[in-house]
């Protein structure tokens, strides 16, 4: 789960963290009463949405006096960036930099820890540095036993800052930002840029946090900051009902049990010739309750013209699985032509229960795609 | 033979007085699991499908002589019960848990590699050595035995593997599910170096899919060390950027951890990689001139 860097700056400062003064506004006039109360001549005023980018999108711009703050906040309320349309701003003062730096913690999933990450390429796009000079990234992996102690936030300082002063700033906003880490079970915590102003202190100017979904039960206040966008309230909604299901845009709609079998099926449309509407994976069984409430899931996207249904029958055996496909299909009225591919225990006896039906049965992944990418065709034609 | 699990292999279910805790031991025991015991806390002395029912694992331990076990407990305390076990001294720790906090499992997995212990999983369908030992979910009517090693991030598209498998007459020797999170237990390299030391394994069977860099350090991996035949199969080319394709872990970021960057990871390995599943034993045979 994603929040916005205004959000994220308040986690910062609750922990600690120095962040540039800055306030949040829906709108123009908002702006400018922040303006006033900020009580510095530049301001930066940047776009809140959940992507990145938004600097070359133009949603970030500094202004110098209210004529330039109120076209700017103008200009960047309403604005579409990738998608996202602005709807709040953040107004603050702008800050002398001298240096820019880059500090995160994210999971990393081969030493199976939290990573501190560091550079003195700061302000760019990380990523970016990590192609082009991987040699100026420094990464650290936390022990989580220890978690960051003073020698290792030192250690960690001395790769961006050469003066014990800065150093010993540096390392406690590290050991503040790993305790913000762990506790809030973020999935990532990204300062990017760390400055260093001209006054000499050490600040966050940017803000960016990220959360493991499957912690959000313990982080209510967090949790409360989730601003899904409409198709992922589609697949939250899902979500709730024991399925995994990601739009696509083509028109052949998949019914899955499993996630890597579901990505296996949709890739294998592709390959056929066709173009997969969906990823879903309704979970490991298929009683009729969970197939009515995925085919009403499928039938809502308007382009889906064929569906295929391509279970594995493991603990639940292929003739129960038959025969609960049969029993949601009492009550579901679609005139969309189904294909239903069944493998597994028992294939032979639930293939039988589903011959001489109105669906079309496949033995193989490869026939049953083949079949579905067919029918799509003659949809179009 | 085979890897983790095999006739000396003695389970103990922690969460058995669960629904599908009970319901998996019944199955495991069925297949020929030495299911020894389970744990509930509070609930020692009871009995379940015939197996004893203990309050610690440490008591299961002391009473059964358990070297490995199973976890089905709910994922909130999940973290807690991979550390039990491994205090408790047992060496292989199976979570079958779906949904477990990322940072949960970071912390338990740092504990259990200081007490010495394996960990697979978790969101993981667990281990099979068929004619041996069930430990997990898999549905045991597929698998045959055989000297086809298996390794997958998946849980139904390992099925769908093995059918294959089995259905052109290669048996496996262990089929292993790693889990789908971004952070599990044992993980491609680890698995691959038990296979080839394996006398009984004359083949692997690696399925991946999109998210992480596994697959490139797997491919690396085997160029290097793997002799035996290796065939690969990669879920999720069609997956678009930044969206989670079910499993936690399956996700593209900031343009990594494609499908097409770990396909040509293993091509420029020289590892055949399949189109699709029912590729997969033709690809090994070819290989390994079987």
């Amino acid at each position: 789960m994603k929040i916005h860097e205004y959000q994220a700056k308040e986690i910062f400062a609750n922990y600690g963290i120095p962040v540039d003064k800055s306030i949040v506004c829906r709108s123009v006039e908002d702006a400018v009463k922040a303006y006033e109360q900020l009580d510095s001549q530049k301001v930066i005023v940047k776009a809140q949405v959940h992507t990145g980018g938004r600097g070359k999108a133009g949603g970030v711009k500094l202004a110098g006096d209210e004529i330039e703050l109120r076209r700017h906040a103008a200009a960047i309320l309403g604005m579409d960036i990738r998608g996202f349309i602005v709807d709040r701003i953040l107004v603050g003062q702008a800050v002398n930099i001298d240096r820019e730096y880059y500090v995160s913690y994210v999971v990393d999933r081969s030493t199976k820890s939290a990573i501190l990450m560091l550079s003195r390429e700061g302000g760019m796009d990380i990523e970016e540095v990590a192609r082009t000079m991987p040699e100026k990234i420094h990464k650290f992996a936390i022990d989580p036993s220890v978690g960051v102690p003073d020698y290792l936030a030192r250690e960690a300082a001395f790769k961006l800052f050469d003066e014990i002063g800065l150093v010993r700033q540096a390392a406690t906003i590290f050991q503040k930002l790993y305790s913000l880490f762990v506790e809030n079970d973020a999935s990532l915590a990204e300062i990017n840029p760390l400055v260093l102003t001209k006054e000499g202190a050490i600040v966050a100017i940017d803000a960016k946090m990220t959360f493991d979904d499957n912690a959000l039960y313990r982080h209510p206040k967090i949790a409360l900051l989730n601003e899904p966008t409409e198709e992922e309230k589609k697949e939250q909604s899902a979500k709730s009902k024991g399925f995994s299901y990601v739009h696509l845009g083509g028109d052949i709609g998949c019914m899955v049990n499993g996630a890597g079998l579901a990505m296996a099926t949709m890739d294998m449309i592709k390959l056929y010739g066709g173009n997969p509407a969906n990823f879903l994976d309704i979970g490991g069984s298929s009683n009729p309750t969970k197939v009515i409430e995925a085919m009403k899931l499928l039938l809502g996207d308007r382009n889906v013209k064929v569906v295929l249904i391509n279970i594995f029958g493991g603990i639940t055996r292929c003739d129960d699985v038959a025969s609960g496909l049969l029993e949601a299909f009492k009550q579901i009225k679609t005139g969309i032509p189904i294909v239903i591919r069944l493998t597994g225990t028992n294939e032979k006896e639930g293939r039988a229960l589903l011959r001489g039906t109105h669906f079309h049965v496949a033995e193989t992944m490869g026939d049953a795609t083949r079949r579905a990418v067919e029918l799509a065709k003659q949809y179009q034609d | 033979m085979s890897i983790l699990i095999n006739k000396d292999t003695r389970l103990v279910v922690q969460g058995i007085t669960g629904r599908d805790g009970g319901f998996h031991a019944s199955k495991m025991k069925a297949y020929g699991t030495n299911v020894v015991g389970g744990t509930s806390p509070g609930k020692g002395g009871e009995m379940v499908q015939g197996i004893p029912v203990f309050n610690t694992v440490r008591d299961a331990v002391k009473e059964t002589g358990a070297n490995a076990s199973v976890i089905f407990v709910p994922a909130a305390f999940a973290k807690d019960a991979m550390m039990e076990a491994a205090d408790a001294g047992i060496r292989l720790i199976v979570c079958i848990t779906e949904g477990v906090p990322t940072l949960d499992v970071v912390e338990a997995y740092s504990y259990i590699r200081r007490k010495g212990a394996s960990l697979i999983g978790p969101n993981c369908p667990g281990l099979i050595s068929p004619g041996k030992s069930l430990v997990g979910i898999m549905p045991s009517m597929i698998f045959r035995e055989g000297g086809t090693g298996v390794i997958s991030r998946s849980g139904t598209l390992t099925y769908e593997v093995v059918y294959n498998l089995t259905a052109k007459g290669m048996g496996q020797s262990t089929a292993v599910g790693v889990g789908g999170d971004p952070v599990v237990g044992l993980y491609y390299n680890e698995l691959l170096e038990m296979f080839e030391n394996d006398p009984g394994t004359d083949s692997i069977a690696l399925i991946g899919e999109i998210g992480g860099d596994a697959e490139e350090r797997a491919a690396a991996y085997i160029r290097e060390h793997v002799t035996k035949p290796v065939a690969v199969f990669i879920a999720g080319q069609q997956a678009p950027p930044g969206k989670q394709m079910g499993h936690a872990g399956a996700i593209i970021s900031s343009g990594t951890g494609t499908a097409a960057e770990k396909i040509a990871a293993f091509e420029a390995a020289g590892v055949p990689v399949a189109d699709e599943p029912s590729q997969l034993p033709a690809l090994l045979k070819q290989r390994g001139h079987l």
